[in-house]
Order: C-alpha cells, then sequence, then structure tokens
C-alpha cells in the first residue's frame, strides 16, 4: 500500500465495485434461468426433463473461461455487438444458472412428497401447491448452499478480466502494469475478495448448523 | 444475420489442439497427484492433536476457498518472481493449481476422517496399533473411500479450472484456442470444439478416478455399494 498512490487505490475500489455489480448481475439471471430449470428439472415433461439435464451437464462439463469467450468473441461472429459487461453478465449467468439448478432441483426434492400429496387432496392446484406449500419448505432448504455458491460466483466474476471487463483483477493488473508491484496489487486483491467472501462463507455454515438444529 | 459454421478452418490446427489438451491433461493429472498428497496431510493436521497446526491449515483452508484462483495464480507466477522466487509458467501453473486443490481436498478429507466412528479408533487403540498404524489402516482407507465421489467431482473441477492458467500463457487447451481464433477469426467455431474437448476429458477423469477407486478400495470392488 506504501507504493500505491491514492489515485491508484480509488482505481482498484472502483474496480471491487464493478466486481460487486458483476456478482449481483450474474446472481439475478443466473437465479432467474436456474428457477425455471430446476422446476423443468422437477416438473416438466419426461423430454423437456431430459434437455434440461444435458443443458446443466453440457454447462458444467465446460469452463467458463470458454463459456466467457463464447459470448464475448462469439456474439459478434453472430452479428450481435456486446459490450464487456454484458457478455460477462451473460457468460457468468448461463454458468450460474446451470449450478444453481441443479442446487435447488435437489432442494424441491427434499421436501416430504406427503407435503404434496397433502396439498393435493387439499385440492390445490399445482400453482397453489407451489407457491404456498413447496417453495416456503425448499427455501429454507435452499439457503445455506446459495450463499455458500455465493462465494464461487464472486470468485469467478475475476475471470470476466480475460474478456477486458475492468473489474478487480483487471484494475489491478493495469496498476501492476504501471507500477510493477505484483506481490503487493494482487495480494492486495486477494484480501479484497477475501473481504467479500468469507462473511458469505461463515454465514452459509452459520445457517446450516441453524437449519441442522431445526430438523434435529 | 446468417451464419455459417466452418469448424475445417480450426481442425487444420489439430496437432496444436491435441497437444494443449496433452497439457491440460498432464496439468490435471499432475496437480491431483500432489495436491491429493497435500489435502490428505493438510486434513491429518486438522483432526490431529496440535492446535497450532490444526489452526494453521484453518488459516490456509479459508484463505484460499475465498480468494479466487486467477488471482492465487497471479501472486504465485508474478507476485512471487516479483520478490525473487521464479518460476517457469507451467511450473507456476502447477504450484498455484496444487495450494488451490490441496485446500478443498483438506477440507473434503477431514470430513471423511470425522466420519469414521470413535469406536473404531478406540478398538485399534486397544490392538496397541501405534498412531500412524491407526491413521494408516484404519482411519485413512474408509474416510477416504467415503469421500472418493466428492474428491472425484472436485478434481474434475480442478480440470475445467486448469483452463485459467492460460491467463499466465501456459501452452494448455484454452490457451491453444485463443491462438487459434485470433488466427483463423473463427472464434465460435473453436471454442465449442474446445468446450468439446473439455467435456471429453472430464469423461477421462471421471473415468480414471472410478477406475483408481475400484483398484484402492476392494470393497466397493467385490460388493458395487457405496460405504
Amino acid at each position: 500500500m506504501i507504493s500505491l498512490t491514492p489515485e491508484q487505490l480509488l482505481f482498484l475500489l472502483r474496480g471491487f465495485g464493478w466486481t460487486i455489480a458483476l456478482s449481483l448481475l450474474a446472481f439475478a439471471g443466473g437465479g432467474a434461468l436456474g428457477f425455471v430449470l430446476a422446476l423443468a428439472r422437477v416438473y416438466a415433461a419426461r423430454p423437456v426433463r431430459t434437455v434440461v439435464m444435458l443443458y446443466i451437464k453440457l454447462i458444467q462439463g465446460t469452463p467458463l473461461l470458454i463459456l466467457l469467450f463464447l459470448t464475448y468473441f462469439g456474439l459478434p461472429a453472430l452479428g450481435l455487438v456486446v459490450e464487456p459487461l454484458p457478455a460477462a453478465a451473460l457468460g457468468l449467468s448461463v454458468y450460474v444458472s446451470a449450478y444453481l439448478g441443479e442446487i435447488w432441483r435437489g432442494c424441491l426434492e427434499a421436501v416430504p412428497r406427503t407435503q404434496e400429496e397433502a396439498a393435493a387432496c387439499l385440492a390445490l392446484n399445482w400453482r397453489q401447491r407451489l407457491i404456498h406449500v413447496i417453495l416456503p419448505q425448499a427455501m429454507k432448504i435452499a439457503t445455506p448452499p446459495t450463499v455458500g455458491f455465493m462465494v464461487q460466483i464472486v470468485k469467478n466474476t475475476s475471470l470476466a478480466s480475460a474478456i477486458g471487463f475492468v473489474e478487480m483483477v483487471r484494475a489491478g493488473q493495469m496498476i501492476n502494469n504501471a507500477t510493477f508491484r505484483p506481490f503487493i496489487v494482487f495480494v492486495l486483491i486477494a484480501g479484497l475478495y477475501f473481504a467479500l467472501c468469507y462473511p458469505l462463507s461463515v454465514w452459509s455454515r452459520r445457517l446450516e448448523g441453524k437449519f441442522d438444529v431445526a430438523h434435529r | 444475420m446468417r451464419y455459417d459454421l466452418d469448424f475445417a478452418a480450426p481442425l487444420t490446427y489439430w496437432p496444436g489442439l491435441m497437444a494443449g489438451a496433452a497439457t491440460t491433461f498432464g496439468l490435471s493429472v499432475s496437480a491431483t497427484v500432489l495436491g491429493f498428497g497435500l489435502g490428505v496431510f493438510c486434513a491429518i493436521a486438522r483432526t490431529g492433536r496440535s492446535v497450532a497446526a490444526a489452526r494453521a491449515v484453518g488459516v490456509y483452508v479459508e484463505a484460499i476457498r475465498n480468494t479466487p484462483l486467477l488471482v492465487q495464480i497471479f501472486i504465485v507466477y508474478f507476485g512471487l518472481a516479483s520478490v525473487g522466487i521464479k518460476f517457469g509458467a507451467f511450473t507456476a501453473a502447477i504450484v498455484a493449481l496444487v495450494i488451490n486443490v490441496g485446500a478443498y481436498t483438506a477440507e473434503i478429507v477431514r470430513a471423511g476422517i470425522e466420519s469414521v466412528p470413535r469406536s473404531q479408533l478406540e478398538a485399534a487403540q486397544c490392538l496397541a496399533l501405534s498412531r500412524w498404524q491407526v491413521l494408516r489402516h484404519v482411519v485413512l482407507p474408509p474416510a477416504i473411500e467415503r469421500v472418493w465421489p466428492a474428491l472425484t467431482s472436485q478434481y474434475v473441477l480442478l480440470m475445467l479450472a486448469s483452463s485459467i492458467t492460460s491467463q499466465i500463457s501456459t501452452e494448455e487447451l484454452t490457451a491453444v484456442a485463443n491462438r487459434i481464433q485470433s488466427d483463423t477469426f473463427r472464434s465460435v467455431e473453436t471454442y465449442l470444439i474446445v468446450a468439446a474437448a473439455y467435456l471429453a476429458l472430464s469423461l477421462v477423469m471421471r473415468l480414471l478416478f472410478w477406475a483408481v477407486g475400484s483398484m484402492a478400495f476392494p470393497r466397493r470392488r467385490r460388493l458395487g455399494t457405496p460405504l
């Protein structure tokens, strides 16, 4: 820090802000798509379920970096002009959707079947069963792993630097190119990521503990 | 807009792609073997008697699990070089991947060790086995067998994450892809081919783990059931 000027620190903090913004975008986009995928995986017709399963396997078997390159270099080849931010947000959303879809599918299936049967006996239709019976219980189960996965999202936004989006790592690279102090710059960045991720990790663990107690 | 896919152009670079895939595979296997060793060692320290060692491992695990691999790679490659510890890109990639996956392995194996019933430890102690013998024959085999599926997933993720080492110019699959796409301007096709290659590699990794697992755990080989 001794060797960084206030301007450089400010630049880094702006990158920090973009890291948070990109994480939120990826979580929102990936969460929305992932929710649909989870529902489709549990309730849709068999062919749809198979397609969704293949999608999830395909995305989970591909490195995020390749997904980001596909959105950033691929979409312009198809005639769409994309800036780094939307490309990164799109690539991350696709990636996040596959993982959250799979996590949330597990949570939906973890709600005891008898709950849904009882709701059906009360003549609730599918939407009512979902909204009033299944989802409230599934959400409780889903919270700890979802918070845990947020850590992955925050960390993975660092890859957006590879397609030229100026988030924290990219900002750090630029500062490093000017100052040639990689150790200080990157350790500082690691510290900032830690400050962001560690509270989430602790929160996730605490939620897990709380959930365990409720069901013991 | 119409776009015609042309896989022929990037596929003329197939020797490069094969070399890249081989590098990715070599990188992943070395990092897996070394990271497994480091992880098991840390897990033993974490569950052992020494409070200081357990705490040190705890700090290491939390520090690694809450920072991005990309930053860890940069610290190893650029950061350490600036304070006098220099690696080549390939070595730096392996060092960073081992340090990274060691932390995850430690957590997974720790869960396995803690799942071994206390009574088995007590029984082993009653047979006058030394601490090392208890660890070697009573604790570790079932612990690792139980977490083998989790370890498999973790090392497949490691293989996918090795793509990040392209950022420090390790000549693995992703770096090769970047070069091909800037030569041919066939980015969609190039990255689709490489995505398929990664899928194939992850299947190979799973197969390898299955084979090693059924060799290392005779109980599973005979009964075919999880522990």
